[in-house]
This record gives C-alpha cells, structure tokens and sequence, in this order.
C-alpha cells in the first residue's frame, strides 16, 4: 500500500515536470537568460505554497497520516560546501539542461541520450564520495 | 479539457510541486531526488570501499519508487498528454540558440542537436552530456542536495545553507550559458 502511495506521488511529480516544461532544456537556458517568467514562477509559487505548508505543520503540530510527528531537520551550518557544490550543480544544470528530477521524466519520455547523463550523474555522486574528504565542506 | 494538454502555467505547475512536497512530508517522508543518485552507487556495490555509501539502501527504497514513478509519469506525459512537442521560449532566446547552432529551438521539447539520437555517434555531444551529468551529481551531494531538496525543500523551511546552495546553482548556471556556452558551441 505505502509503496502504491510512493508510486502514486512519482508518477504525478513526472507528469508535472514534464507539463510544465521545468524538463526542457529551452526553458533551463530561457531562464538563465532571463527571457521568461516561467521557471522562476514554477519555482517562486511552489516556495510560497510550500512555505505555508511546512509552517503550518509546524504550527498546528500536525502528523503525518501514520500518526508520527513530521521533523525537519536544520541542515548543518557551513558557506563552502553549499557554495562550491551549488556552483558545481548550476554549471551542470545548465550544461545539460537537466536535473535530477527531470533527468528521470525525460528517460521515460523515450529521450534516450538522457540516459548518458543518468549513468554519469550517478558516476559524479561516487566521485564525490571517493573525494568527501579532500574537499572543504 | 484541452488544457490538459496544453503546457500548463506556473502557477499550475508550481503549487502542484509544492503538493507533492506535502504529501512526501505526510507519509512521513522528504522531498529529494538527488538522493537517489547515491542510493544508487551504493546498490551498485559502493558501499564496499567508501564509507559515504555504506549504508542500509532498503532504507531509502521508497525513494527509488519515487523515481519510477516519475518515469512513468514522463512516459505519460509525453504520451497522451501532450499534442505539440514544441517549447513555445521567448523569440530572442530562439534567435540567440540559432546563432549558437541549435536549429530545433522553438520547434522541439529538448534540442535535438543534444539529444536527438544520432548523438550516440557524436563523441563531442556524447562528452557534453556525460560531463553535465558529471557536474550534476557531483554538485547536487557536494551541495547536500538538488532543486528539490534546496531550492523547493529547504527554502519552504526558511533554510540559510539552502539559500546558499540556490544561489549558487545560479552563479553555476549564468557562468555557464553566459561565459561557457559561446566556447562550447
């Protein structure tokens, strides 16, 4: 049942990605360019309507529908790694005009190239595991 | 009901991302799809020498639903939702992507020069997606997380590092389609 849920809650989270055009690479480099509101309003709305949805759990205590109280969990305080591993995203990001949600959405869309930068971006997160400890977090 | 074909707006497209955040944080779970990325070494066998993949995947199994999920809704999307393919972006911004050699903008969802399937026997193009990807993965765990995790996740919690890590994705991004793009293509 949970994992029909999971499921449920991907499957809607693809389509929306794809439908509203956050997949396409046009829109990536359109932002970055600054020549449409579009992303920036995806993104904007979903922070404020986000924003009141994890402040009012907070505020009314609520529980998730197996009863459990819902944490958030502050992220540990650092500038570096959140600055140079953003930098390193956006770059990335851009380049391929991808991430990695869509990259997923894309693949079952039948863009078949996407998968060349699935493989990697799997190849770049173990790469940074094998150098977490040289680099300055 | 032809909207439901059409792209749908930002303020559609935006609250719904948002919904999906909730109901995630509702059974209990978080939004993240960066994640996955290292769910994924580990299944593949990283946990055995690294210690940043050692741990127990199962764990994070309903992520990789998650994930299906979002493949399957791409197929459905792409599939019966959706009549015309083409990204209607800005005409400035098609005049700039021809001049740069990308002949599909306008008239296509991905530029076709990039991911059309003829790149498979183009090394450069291949080099270009492997080396986007690259930086993705590594960016996103470097970071501690993607558009989902900081961008959508961490700002709704008010998060000071995610605000440092959207900001910058965005240095990242300018740099690379304002300096980077004009030598590449």
């Amino acid at each position: 049942m949970r994992t029909l849920i999971y499921l449920v809650i991907g499957i809607l989270f693809g389509i929306t990605l794809f439908k509203s055009e956050a997949a396409s690479w046009f829109r990536i480099y359109e932002m970055f360019q600054f020549q449409s509101f579009k992303m920036y309003g995806i993104i904007g709305s979903s922070v404020v309507v986000g924003l009141i949805f994890v402040q009012s759990i907070k505020y009314f205590k609520i529980k998730s529908f197996y009863g459990e109280e819902i944490s958030f969990t502050p992220k540990n305080k650092s500038f570096s790694r959140y600055m140079y591993g953003g930098i390193i995203f956006g770059l990335g990001w851009a380049l391929a005009g991808a991430c990695p949600g869509p990259m997923f959405t894309l693949a079952g869309a039948g863009y078949l190239p996407i998968l060349i930068v699935a493989v990697f971006a799997v190849f770049g997160t173990f790469l940074y595991g094998l150098l977490r400890d040289k680099l300055p977090h | 009901m032809n909207w439901i074909y059409e792209p749908w707006p930002w303020y559609v497209s935006g609250p719904v991302i948002a919904f999906i955040m909730l109901l995630l944080l509702l059974v209990g779970k978080n939004f993240g799809m960066s994640a996955n990325l290292r769910t994924l070494c580990t299944v593949c066998g990283a946990g055995k020498n690294t210690a940043f993949f050692n741990f127990d995947w199962k764990a994070q199994r309903w992520n990789l639903v998650v994930v299906l999920g979002t493949i399957i809704g791409g197929f459905i999307a792409s599939q019966y939702m959706t009549t015309d393919l083409a990204v209607a972006i800005n005409p400035e911004t098609i005049a700039t992507l021809k001049t740069l050699g990308f002949e599909s903008a306008g008239a296509q969802y991905l530029p076709i020069e990039l991911y059309g399937n003829n790149v498979f026997s183009d090394p450069k193009n291949i080099f270009i997606l492997a080396l986007g990807g690259a930086l993705v993965g590594f960016g996103a765990r470097y970071a501690g997380g993607c558009t989902s995790g900081h961008a959508i996740s961490g700002l709704s919690e008010l998060q000071l590092p995610s605000l440092i890590a959207v900001i910058g994705f965005f240095i990242g991004g300018l740099t690379m389609i304002h300096f980077l793009f004009p030598l590449i293509f």
